[in-house]
């Protein structure tokens, strides 16, 4: 669809188990497409945040967002503006590197993307990298042609900008 | 604090929401709480299965007002809930189901949960997209607390079932039990007081309005605003048409009320919501089955929005004004603000036009009468026998459509159908809840063959636990809504729908206890009718009628509200 494009929410939910299988599950069952989604901690021990990038026309977001609301145990839910706010995502790759040609050109591209070795075999190296989503694509891209053996990447999170701050009583 | 076991704190929490009954059947996980149940105040019902119990608390609670409880074991007993509560979140039913779970731990402490014990089901799993919210007890202290949240959450807001789900040792265990009623649910703050600015547009365009009316669907008697849109249509003059759940919440024989509208809705809501220029929506979700194609079903008109679910906003429709709050209130807002800048309308082009309507259309499908019994003929001649308090339960197919087209609702509450779930087999279970809740009332399940046989057994439930109810079977031999879809849509090639022998209902309901009773014409049904009211037993008449009779008028699916077929 035309106006469809990717969005991030960012919910605060009550940390405890089934939160996720009732997120999850309201996706599916409605039929909101999720991107990606990360669930971890907040600065509050009993609250979790789950940022959730879904794609969507503005209708469909709308839907998405009064919807979570619904959930019992879903908090609070924002919609990010995409031009506020600081999103990060990490990603691991391994690379095949057999050659040492090979071995030292990945090791430049890592140096640029800032990005780190952490493990090293004979025929593999593992890079970790960490930006906003596009860097990330970028640099997969880079490393095709040397042959990606294995990658996981965590999916986006991301805080909006500035001093304002949600808090739970 | 109090220390007892959690059977005890379940007992007590339940008591103290004021619990009267809970339908339900035991078994070996929920043995604790039936043990303390025996020596309480509290109601159990034995129905004959686990969907009858659900069904019977949803009848309850949409009878009464009041949440309706059910109870059943773990794993099957629990799964056969489903289609209940399934059915109570459908229709925003305030039905509280409790469930018994396999033990947390074994006596070794190993975890049983999620080992596959013995009769185990994820029922939180199963039934997450089924309920407001479910919840599984952890520790017996948890009870009380449990309890006071699953009230709270299932009779406020837009109502809805939650699900409780007990594992055998919460029951059985002893703690110190708190129950004090201070409950913070943090995620939880429905909005019941209307945006006043919001209130203000709406009243604009009302008082603006040549041609208003109103479109009233269960929210309106959920939140018990019957009174309110009463005042506040006879204040506009505005008509007003009903979804299948707002049946009963405006009296169908006032000269403003239209009847339903919807696929099987009259020629005049249907003819009316067309020609209206703007449309007050209460309570309502705009259903496929309500508003047909929705390009048609908006065009040329502007439409208010009360629902007290934000998500019910902009999610099938999108509205001009959109108002988030409970409809007893803003009703009443609206009504304030329109009478100090309106005069009572008397008469109007518009009321002119809606009689002229309601003359020429009101009358669907001409009745002929033939050798064969008329199920619309029949239904109006109920309307004249039963009292106006009377309560109605209808089954799910053609029984249900005729009786919403020819039996009117005068009040509120009186008229229970399986709206959004289309239940078959919801009518009689739910008939035993709404005579429990309200054993002063008549109360009468329309019926088919088809639905009736698939609830059937909780006749011995009827009849052990002195519950006196008549039921209607309007007996084709058909699963007669698919066979008319596949007259009228399949080219008469009838798959499945035949049910051939069909089970002699007198015969039934006498081998139950109950009293059964065969009738061949309309005198005969006035008789048995009256006769069965007055005997205070369960009685069910077998209604024979033609397998050919169709449900007119119908909008073929996908189509407008304009593009009605009436026969």
């Amino acid at each position: 669809m035309e106006n469809e494009r990717t969005h991030i929410i960012s919910a605060i939910v009550e940390n405890k188990p089934g939160v996720l299988y009732s997120v999850a599950n309201l996706f599916r069952r409605r039929g909101f497409n999720i991107e990606s989604i990360s669930v971890g901690p907040t600065e509050q021990e009993d609250l979790a945040r789950m940022t959730v990038t879904v794609k969507g026309d503005e209708k469909t977001i709308e839907q998405v967002v009064k919807q979570l609301n619904k959930l019992i145990d879903v908090v609070k839910v924002s919609r990010l503006d995409p031009a506020n706010v600081v999103t990060r995502e990490m990603a691991l790759i391994k690379v095949h590197v057999s050659e040492t040609k090979a071995r030292s050109d990945v090791m430049n591209y890592v140096d640029v993307f800032r990005g780190r070795i952490v493990d090293i075999s004979p025929e593999t190296l593992m890079v970790e990298i960490t930006g906003g989503s596009d860097k990330i694509d970028a640099f997969i891209d880079l490393m095709k042609p040397f042959g990606i053996k294995e990658l996981a990447r965590t999916g986006i999170t991301a805080l909006s900008r500035g001093s304002k701050s949600v808090k739970i009583e | 604090m109090t220390k007892m076991s959690g059977a005890q704190a379940l007992i007590e929490a339940l008591r103290r929401q004021n619990a009267k009954v809970i339908f339900g059947i035991i078994g070996g996980a929920t043995l604790p709480t039936y043990d303390v149940l025996l020596d309480s105040e509290i109601r159990h019902i034995l129905t004959r299965h686990e969907q009858c119990a659900a069904h019977a608390a949803d009848g309850y609670a949409r009878a009464s007002g009041k949440p309706g409880l059910c109870m059943a074991t773990s794993g099957p007993g629990a799964t056969n809930l489903v289609t209940g509560i399934a059915n109570a979140y459908m229709d925003s039913s305030p039905v509280i189901a409790l469930t018994g779970q396999v033990p947390t731990y074994t006596p070794n402490s190993s975890y049983m949960i999620g080992k596959d014990a013995f009769q185990e089901a994820d029922i939180i799993g199963i039934t997450t997209p089924i309920t407001k919210c479910n919840f599984q007890v952890k520790q017996a202290a948890d009870i009380p607390k449990t309890v006071r949240l699953a009230f709270r959450i299932a009779t406020t807001g837009r109502p809805g079932p939650v699900l409780i789900d007990l594992p055998k040792n919460t029951q059985a265990d002893t703690a110190e039990m708190d129950f004090s009623d201070d409950i913070e649910i943090r995620g939880y703050k429905p909005t019941y007081n209307p945006h006043p600015i919001q209130v203000k547009k709406a009243t604009e365009l009302l008082v603006g309005a040549e041609k208003p009316m109103i479109l009233a669907g269960g929210g309106v008697t959920s939140s018990n605003a019957c009174q309110e849109l009463f005042e506040l249509a006879e204040l506009l003059m505005a008509p007003v048409a009903t979804t299948l759940m707002g049946k009963g919440c405006f009296p169908e024989n006032h000269p403003l009320s239209i009847g339903n509208i919807g696929m099987h809705g009259t020629r005049a809501a249907n003819q009316l919501i067309l020609e209206t220029d703007v449309l007050l929506a209460v309570g309502t979700r705009f259903s496929d089955r309500s508003t047909g194609n929705l390009d048609r079903f908006c065009s040329g008109k502007k439409i208010i929005q009360i629902d007290i679910d934000t998500a019910e906003i902009g999610k099938n429709l999108d509205v001009e004004i959109p108002i988030v709050a409970d409809a007893k209130r803003t009703l009443k807002a609206i009504y304030e603000l329109i009478i100090k800048q309106l005069k009572k309308r008397k008469d109007s082009v518009w009321f002119k036009r809606v009689k002229e309507v309601k003359e020429q259309l009101l009358n669907n499908a001409p009745i002929e009468e033939g050798k064969n019994l008329k199920p619309q003929t029949l239904l109006k001649e109920l309307r004249k026998i039963l009292p106006e308090d009377a309560i109605v339960t209808t089954e799910v197919g053609q029984n249900q459509m005729w009786a919403a087209l020819y039996y009117k609702a005068l009040k509120p509450r009186t008229y229970i159908t399986s709206g959004g779930l289309g239940t078959m087999g919801f009518g009689f279970p739910a008939s035993l809840g709404a005579k429990v809740a309200c054993p002063d009332k008549i109360v009468l399940d329309i019926a088919g063959d088809g639905s009736f046989i698939m609830t059937e057994q909780d006749l011995a439930c009827s009849v052990e636990e002195n519950i006196p109810v008549t039921v209607m079977v309007l007996n084709n031999s058909m699963l007669g809504m698919v066979a008319q879809w596949q007259r009228l849509f399949y080219n008469r090639r009838y798959s499945a729908v035949k049910l051939g022998h069909v089970p002699d209902f007198v015969k039934l309901a006498e081998a139950y206890g109950a009293q059964g009773v065969r009738i061949g014409s309309l005198k005969e049904f006035s008789r048995a009718v009256r006769k069965a009211i007055k005997s205070e037993v369960t009685t069910v008449i077998d209604v024979p009628i033609s397998s050919e009779e169709d449900v007119f008028p119908i909008i073929p699916p996908g189509r407008g509200l304009d593009e009605m077929v009436v026969g």
